[in-house]
């Protein structure tokens, strides 16, 4: 990657990347991108989130689902780790907490598949600096 | 959700569960099966909604109706009304407690409204390895805005006018700080990052730096522009490698992008940052400590003055400031100091951190404003005390910190009505204790951290804090006299006045404030050699209730000294001389009959 040379240039990038972050987001397709998120904090590491997460990598792809898994912070509810936030295109985020192996098997055959959701939802419960 | 038309989501955490909500789910899916809607109507258990004193709760979806308190037989009335009819079943809304309306949209209620994530703004959002993340979330703007447009004094200036305190504990206005930093005349600054976090119980700056290492970053290449440094060194302890592995992809990162190293964004401004390991020592955490540490040295504390802002790293100006105060620059320079000032109290301005654990349903990271109080982050965000049990107290401040209770609770948290009420705000660290935590052991748990922490260089820290121990040992065993709470207050005192450091200034801060506020239980271990909360183990006796006792056997299969004899159907009898007051009959038996005094 080239350097950023000057603060129009992080400007463009910006841009760029915020538009290529919302095409994921808003994608023509229904069936297009389903991003996961898998929130690998000390806390959700422990409690198995590195297993979610190679579940969610391998099984995704094996069932012919276009989706991009990543892996992120802490998100506040270490009671119900691992947590995973799943949105699908078109569609607030939702986030499931005590996510096993057989739960995520569950998310993806019933939520990110058919869209119907699923046990064990965890409530949003903060604001976020852009509401403010 | 293209299949079914509505969704009715009920909560299935702890407290909700204890009030029957699990009765509730089930006559929901009996009702929408009966009413032949399954194929329309999903119905599902969520975790907690933390808002637990009104639970249970049930929400629907799409239309965001948000019912409080609702009983097992209320099912009835969701379905037949809101489901089939589209009418909202008026006396389950939640009422506003202040305003007397009642409220049907949970968006509208004031309760989510209570968390407000600045410094955790990214953490759960942004994938904390890639730094285009980090860029397309407002990510190295504020960097860039500085170096651009501003001077170092107008840059430093933004930071004063938003009133950000310290996030370490002592609560130092961090502008204030930058400014005597920039003031100072030297050939070479640093700027520090102390990421040593020691209070038992805390852990947001761990998770910040796991979450979100970049926005330290640029907030430390910042403050290095606005007081005139081009080096960084980030103070992290050695046990959180998690963090230290991202926090160096991070540091990669940026410099592959040219935000850090030389000429920064074409703007002729240089500045890098290193990594000290520090090997997880409380007082480390202290700012002269600290940067003993650093050099290689023991990490001792030394008197201030010198303040590390004018003699610090290799005795060159250095400005200290913690993990949370840092994560909190970027977006001051992005939505400005007004908006930031504009959040908290009068005297504490923007959110706070907290790391919710101890007997509390929601254990986790949690960020409010200022001013928020304590009844509304352990009842409300935390969703209240685990299994039931009565609220007792809760810890802040961690070892320099103290225990507020019941009557502490509408206290709104800030800086200084925190250590007015005999606590602090620490690092923000939040134990929660139920009715079952007996405040002796609690002062003895801290003591002995701090007798283990106590870096021994100072008499009064050294030698004080043991005797402190010991004193609080006497008393938990049952051989305390008046003698020795008097004792105790006294050298808590003297410990306060004359320590060098603030380790040794707080250190006696979980006694007194006990003492302050559970005056009866120390009485009652002095006076009656008893402990209300039934822990200290040398002050209780494990008996049992004859007329309760059916002879089971199961107290005697499982005590691990065979110290309880009887027959079969039977009543049985605990041998006091042999008993080791394991507690292991109390929790076998279900029928009540042993009794713990």
């Amino acid at each position: 990657m080239a350097k950023v040379k000057s603060l129009a240039d992080l400007k463009k990038m910006k841009e760029q990347l915020q538009s290529s972050i919302s095409l994921r987001e808003k994608s023509e397709h229904p069936e297009g991108m389903v991003q996961v998120k898998v929130a690998m904090a000390t806390c959700g590491i422990a409690s198995g989130a590195k297993d979610v997460m190679e579940f969610f990598t391998g099984n995704l792809e094996k069932r012919n689902v276009e989706a991009i898994v990543t892996q992120t912070g802490c998100m506040g509810y270490c009671y119900a780790e691992p947590t995973i936030e799943v949105r699908l295109p078109g569609q607030d985020p939702v986030v499931y907490g005590f996510v096993d192996v057989k739960k995520a098997d569950e998310i993806i055959e019933k939520y990110i598949k058919q869209g119907e959701l699923v046990d064990g939802i965890i409530p949003v419960n903060y604001e976020t600096i852009d509401k403010k | 959700m293209s299949k079914y038309k509505m969704h009715l989501l009920v909560c299935g955490g702890t407290g909700c569960h204890a009030s029957a909500s699990n009765q509730l789910l089930e006559n929901l899916k009996k009702e929408v099966a009966d009413k032949d809607l399954s194929g329309e109507v999903q119905v599902i258990s969520t975790g907690c909604f933390g808002f637990c004193e009104k639970g249970p709760i049930v929400k629907t979806i799409p239309d965001n109706t948000f019912y409080t308190e609702v009983k097992p037989e209320d099912a009835t009335d969701i379905v037949a009304e809101h489901v089939i009819k589209g009418r909202q079943v008026k006396r389950l809304l939640y009422k506003d407690p202040v305003r007397k309306e009642v409220i049907s949209d949970s968006k509208d209620m004031g309760f989510y409204k209570k968390q407000l994530r600045i410094a955790l703004r990214n953490c759960g959002f942004i994938n904390p390895e890639n730094i285009d993340e980090y860029i397309a979330a407002d990510g190295y703007n504020a960097l860039g805005k500085v170096l651009t447009e501003m001077t170092p004094e107008e840059a430093t200036k933004v930071v004063i006018d938003s009133g950000l305190r310290g996030r370490g504990g002592g609560g130092f206005p961090a502008g204030v700080k930058w400014d005597i930093a920039r003031k100072v005349e030297s050939d070479q600054k640093y700027v520090v990052c102390n990421a040593d976090e020691g209070d038992p119980g805390a852990f947001m700056d761990r998770s910040i730096l796991e979450g979100d290492p970049h926005s330290v970053i640029e907030a430390m290449a910042i403050n290095g522009y606005c007081i005139g440094a081009d080096k960084g060194l980030v103070y992290i302890r050695a046990e959180y490698p998690l963090a230290i592995e991202r926090l160096k992809i991070a540091l990669d990162q940026a410099r592959e992008y040219g935000l850090l190293g030389e000429d920064i964004l074409g703007t002729g401004f240089n500045f890098e940052i290193e990594i000290r390991y520090g090997a997880g020592a409380f007082v480390c955490g202290e700012e002269t400590a600290l940067i003993h540490s650093m050099e290689g040295h023991r990490g001792e504390p030394t008197f201030k003055p010198p303040f590390p802002a004018q003699s610090g790293y290799l005795g060159k100006p250095t400005n200290v400031n913690n993990v949370e105060t840092f994560a909190n620059i970027p977006v001051i320079y992005n939505k400005g100091a007004e908006w930031f000032a504009s959040i908290g109290t009068e005297k504490s301005k923007g959110t706070k951190v907290f790391a919710l654990a101890g007997k509390i349903n929601n254990v986790g990271l949690i960020e409010v404003p200022m001013g928020t109080t304590l009844r509304e982050v352990i009842f409300e965000i935390g969703g209240g005390i685990k299994d039931g049990k009565k609220f007792k107290a809760v810890q802040t401040g961690g070892p320099s910190g103290g225990c507020l209770t019941e009557k502490h609770l509408d206290t709104p948290i800030d800086f200084d009505t925190l250590i007015a009420s005999g606590s602090m705000m620490g690092s923000g660290g939040m134990i929660v204790m139920d009715e079952d935590d007996c405040m002796v052991s609690v002062a003895r748990f801290y003591l002995d951290f701090t007798v283990e922490e106590s870096c021994g260089k100072c008499t009064p820290c050294r030698v004080g804090n043991k005797r402190l121990y010991e004193l609080l040992d006497v008393i938990s065993k049952g051989n305390g006299t008046h003698a020795e709470l008097d004792k105790l207050r006294n050298l808590s005192e003297v410990i306060k006045d004359t320590s060098l450091c603030g380790l040794g200034q707080t250190s006696p801060n979980p006694v007194l404030s006990t003492m302050d506020n559970f005056w009866d239980e120390y009485l009652s271990h002095v006076e009656d050699k008893m402990c209300p909360a039934g822990q200290c183990k040398e002050l209780i006796r494990y008996e049992v209730v004859e007329e309760n006792c059916v002879g089971c056997t199961a107290c005697a299969r499982n005590c691990p000294v065979n110290c309880i004899s009887g027959e079969r159907k039977e009543i049985h009898f605990i041998d006091q001389s042999l008993c080791i007051k394991c507690g292991a009959c109390f929790e076998k038996c279900k029928f009540n009959a042993i009794s713990v005094s």
